[in-house]
Parts: structure tokens; sequence; C-alpha cells
């Protein structure tokens, strides 16, 4: 697998790929598919300082091609978190990046503290991107001073590298991207999902009883792509790309825009073997393509010559 | 344990208006351990529709290793799924989680099964599981119109079998409630709409009941949080339980429907 390890910071990934937060709860459902060691990280479900229930159902809509869902970030909360799902999933080798949400910038910081000491988490990914809770979370990532302060905040108390979610549902992401790595991210993850809506036929009203929700699946990927191409070539920070991937050839797609990792996350609901699937595909893939590591591929869409320092193990 | 398999479409009719009757062999037939799991399938390797179909599983024969779905063709997945014919292969996902309890009721007892439209197919392995070990079962089954009734033969072989008709073209007038009302029994098995559901745990708090829910579902394992229902522990509330992976199945009163 040395063809596939790319290291990041905090991160010393044996392949690039990961389950995305939120699509792959802690993942115990999907251990009894296969070892979860297999994973080159795990993100997983956002924590909130205290437990939430989240939204009322319908939480999820399907749509062509994709997805709504607004969840409403349920959680068993920090405690819970920390005591239960991070030492369960200490037995695999595998590093996890923790997602961590808020209403308020103390409850991100009062998370970030606690649950980067964790032996297993690598990274956090703070979550400011989350279309689907009233207070906080995209609050956070649309005005790109607010987003700074909190990213600053947090790192100041983390004790692993924090790379920041990024929302979609803004004007400019690069300069979103900007403010990040200006208050002191280690990387960029994106993109979040993008508010959508869909419409009962019957009765004329919202299908999601939260009205709105974030729409995920094959039907983002452009949108990703071209905000990781233009982001990339804007920071110098790596980005955990994501949005849509459900292939190794999306992955190269991905890596080709300027990511340096990628997440997958709505197609872990239509096939739980998605993950382990594009790992084994990958070697032939680069092989077809004319690679001998993947990071080749990276930013080949804007760079010559397209490497990085951190790329290389 | 749950597999993932590419199964074969051994055979599929329609058996009422919009109702199709879809039998496939499957391995994991071996690892289906009550009525009232199901499965989720992915009816086109395509982006669209995007998401798999959970269905019940209606009856299983694990000597064959074969089982039965019936489902209603309603949206673009299950419209596409009817046009499935024999020989055709499904990707399949299950069997995912709990049934009916069937130790619930011993033999001799009284089983009341009650089904409303679509939520009359998990039923059926039901009672002809219970019948098996000597319970006596008597269903009611309620369908919105006479094109919409199936299974009345089929439910016959195992007891005495009530039907129910909104529009009254059928059985008897009205709902399964008002037939039910007039029934002895030691324990009430159900699934169907969630009014209906309702209804039958008001009727009958003092009861042993088991209701199986439905929504809308992603992972279908229990991954994604879209399925999730309130416990019905008022002390707090964030307690939950996943309809995919916890249920469907639960006992009348552990979750708020």
């Amino acid at each position: 697998m040395s063809r596939l390890n790319i290291q990041l910071p905090g991160l010393n990934l044996k392949n690039p790929i990961m389950p995305a937060s939120g699509c792959f709860g802690f993942g115990r459902e999907y251990s009894q598919f296969y070892d979860l060691s297999k994973l080159g990280a795990i993100m997983i479900k956002a924590t909130t300082v205290e437990p939430r229930f989240g939204n009322p159902t319908p939480r999820v809509a399907e749509t062509s091609s994709g997805m709504l869902n607004a969840i409403g970030l349920q959680n068993p909360g920090l405690e819970k978190v920390v005591s239960n799902e991070l030492p369960w999933l200490s037995q695999y080798d595998v590093p996890i990046i923790a997602n961590v949400a808020g209403s308020l910038e103390e409850d991100y910081i009062e998370v970030a503290a606690e649950i980067s000491k964790a032996s297993n988490v690598h990274a956090l990914e703070l979550n400011i991107s989350c279309p689907n809770v009233k207070t906080g979370g995209i609050a956070f990532g649309t005005i790109p001073e607010v987003a700074r302060q909190l990213t600053r905040r947090v790192k100041e108390v983390s004790e692993v590298p924090v790379y920041v979610k990024l929302s979609p549902n803004v004007t400019n992401i690069v300069e979103m991207a900007k403010a990040v790595e200006d208050g002191g991210a280690d990387g960029l993850t994106m993109i979040n999902t993008l508010v959508g809506m869909r419409l009962d036929l019957k009765t004329g009203k919202p299908i999601l009883a939260n009205r709105t929700g974030g729409l995920s699946g094959p039907a983002i990927k452009p949108v990703a792509l071209r905000m990781i191409y233009e982001v990339s070539q804007a920071v110098n920070i790596p980005i955990i790309g994501m949005g849509g991937i459900e292939s190794a050839e999306e992955v190269i797609e991905f890596f080709y825009a300027g990511a340096s990792a990628v997440a997958v996350g709505t197609a872990n609901f239509v096939d739980p073997f998605v993950c382990p699937t594009i790992i084994e595909e990958l070697p032939s893939l680069l092989d077809t393509l004319g690679y001998e590591h993947i990071s080749e591929c990276r930013g080949r869409s804007w760079q010559e010559h397209g490497q990085l320092a951190y790329h290389r193990a | 344990m749950i597999k993932k398999e590419i199964c074969k479409i051994i055979s599929q009719k329609e058996i009422a208006q919009d109702i199709f009757q879809l039998n496939v062999e499957a391995d994991f037939v071996n690892e289906i351990n009550a009525p009232g799991q199901f499965v989720h399938i992915r009816v086109a390797k395509a982006l669209d529709p995007l998401l798999r179909r959970p269905i019940s599983i209606s009856s299983v024969d694990k000597r064959n290793s074969q089982f039965t779905m019936i489902y209603r063709k309603e949206g673009k997945g299950t419209t596409l799924l009817a046009e499935k014919g024999p020989g055709m292969l499904l990707d399949i996902l299950g069997p995912l989680g709990n049934g009916f309890p069937v130790n619930e009721v011993k033999a001799g007892e009284t089983a009341l099964l009650v089904g409303g439209g679509i939520g009359v197919p998990p039923l059926y392995e039901l009672s002809k599981q219970l019948t098996a070990k000597g319970v006596k079962v008597i269903h009611v089954l309620g369908f919105q119109t006479e094109s919409a009734v199936f299974y009345e033969k089929e439910f016959l072989e195992y007891g005495d079998t009530y039907i129910t008709t909104v529009d009254g073209s059928y059985g008897k007038k009205g709902y399964v409630t008002d037939v039910i009302k007039e029934l002895d029994f030691d324990c009430l098995y159900t699934c169907g709409p969630t009014p209906m559901l309702k209804a039958i745990e008001k009727q009958y708090s003092h009861k042993k009941v088991f209701l199986s829910l439905e929504e809308r579902m992603g992972c279908g394992v229990g991954a994604c949080f879209a399925c999730v229902c309130k416990t019905s522990n008022e002390l707090d509330d964030v307690s939950y339980k996943k309809v995919c992976s916890d249920g469907p199945v639960f006992r009348a009163g552990e979750v708020l429907i």
C-alpha cells in the first residue's frame, strides 16, 4: 500500500480514503462489514458538549443523484464519546478525526480541548458548516472574521492539528478558506452539504420536518471539485476533499482538483463496502493512468509538476 | 449477520393493484431469524435513484434458500423494481433489523395479527411460524378498497381472517380497529400506518402488543440516524431508538409513535 500513503498534519494515512463525518456514526455499524483498520482514517460523527437528540423526522429525502438530510447533529455528547466511542475505536489501527460542533464559541473550545486528549484522535475537524441546526454551526462558517476567530481559539486549546470544514453555502469560498488559514488552521475539509429542499406532491409541504436539509451525494460533486480547485490554489494548507465520491476514479479527480486526501460520505449508505472497495481499486487505476504514487495526481488541474512537501511519507 | 449479496429473482407478479410479490434466491436466507425483518434493495446500479429501498420480508423458504417480499409500486424506486423479471439480479443488503418475537405467546394461546395496507406482508411469515408452534392466530387486515386487497386466501390457511376496507367495497366497511374490539387474544402483533399503530397502542395499553414501525431510512444499518424515534422515558429527551437497527419491531410503549 506504499503507493497510497499520505502524510498530513497530525495524520499518517496508510491510504487517503476515509468515511466522512455523519455518514459512519462512530464506526460500530460498519465494523460488522469489514476491518476498520483498512481505512486511512475515520471522521467520526459530530460531537457537542451535551447529548443532542437532533431534529424531528422525516430527516432524509432522496433527490436526483443525491439526498437531503437534516439529522441535526444527533450525538451522545462529549462525555460518552470520550468514555465509550473513542476507547471502542482504539481497537483498530486507524487515526480518528474528531468532528467538533457547538452553538457557542465556548462549546467548541470545551469539546476541542477534551476530545483532542484522546490518544487515537489525531486531528480535529471543526464543524462550522452544519446547515441543520438553528444556532451555531453554519453561523460560524459564513462570516470570515468569525471563522478566523473561532479557529484561533480552538487552535489554542487543541492538542492535535485542526482542520476546518468549510460550507459551500457562501458567496466566496476562497475568502473563507484564507480566513481560517490565517486563524491557524492546519488543513481544510470541504465541502459540507449544500442547503436544499424537496416538497411533497400531495401536501405541497416540505418533505423534511426541518423544511430544509443538506444536499449530498453525486449531485454535488461538480460544486465540490470547483471549490477545491479554487481554494487549493489560494492556500498553503492541505485539503481533505469530499462531495459525492463513490469510486476510485472520482478520488483521482478530487486529487487533480487539489485535494490531498478524500472522504466518502453518502456512498456508504448505498454500498457499505465502498471505502475498502475504492482502496483496493486505486493501485490498478494508478497503473492505468501511469502514476507511481497517488500524490502525483494532486493539483494536476492547475500545476505543472504539482507536488508539495507534505505528501510523501 | 448482515450480508450484501447479488441475488437472483425467481419470480415476480402483481397480486393486487400496484402490489407486487417478488421472490428471490439468497444465501443470507439462513441469517433471517424472525418474521418482520427487512432487506435494503438497490433497485438499479445507477446514481438515480441513489438510495436503497427498505422492503419487509413476507415469507422465508430456508430449504430452497429463497424469500418473498410484497411491496407497493409507488415511487421511482419501486416502479423500477416492479419492472424486473425472473433471472435478473438484485443487489440486496440483509437481513436487517429485529423482527416480531414469536416466543411471547405459548402453544394454545391466541395471537391477534393486525395489518394495514402494505404493512400486511410481514405478518404472513409471523402467522406461519406462530401456527407451527401451536398458537391460535386470528388476522385482521385493513385495506383502502377491494382492488388493494391481497393474501386473504393465504392468511385463511392459518386462521380466521377478517378483511376491512375503508370504502366498504370488500369485507367489513371501516378500519381494523372496529373489528379487533370484538376479539379476545393473549398477544397482538401489528404493522401498518402510524395512525393505526397509535390507535391500537392506546386501545390496548394493558395488553401485550408489538408494533412494527416505518420511517424514511438512509443507510438501513444504524449509522446515519435518519430513522430515529424517541423512547418513552419522560425523564430525558435525548434517549432514542433507531427504527432500522433497534426495530422496526418494538414493544408497545417502548418508543413514542
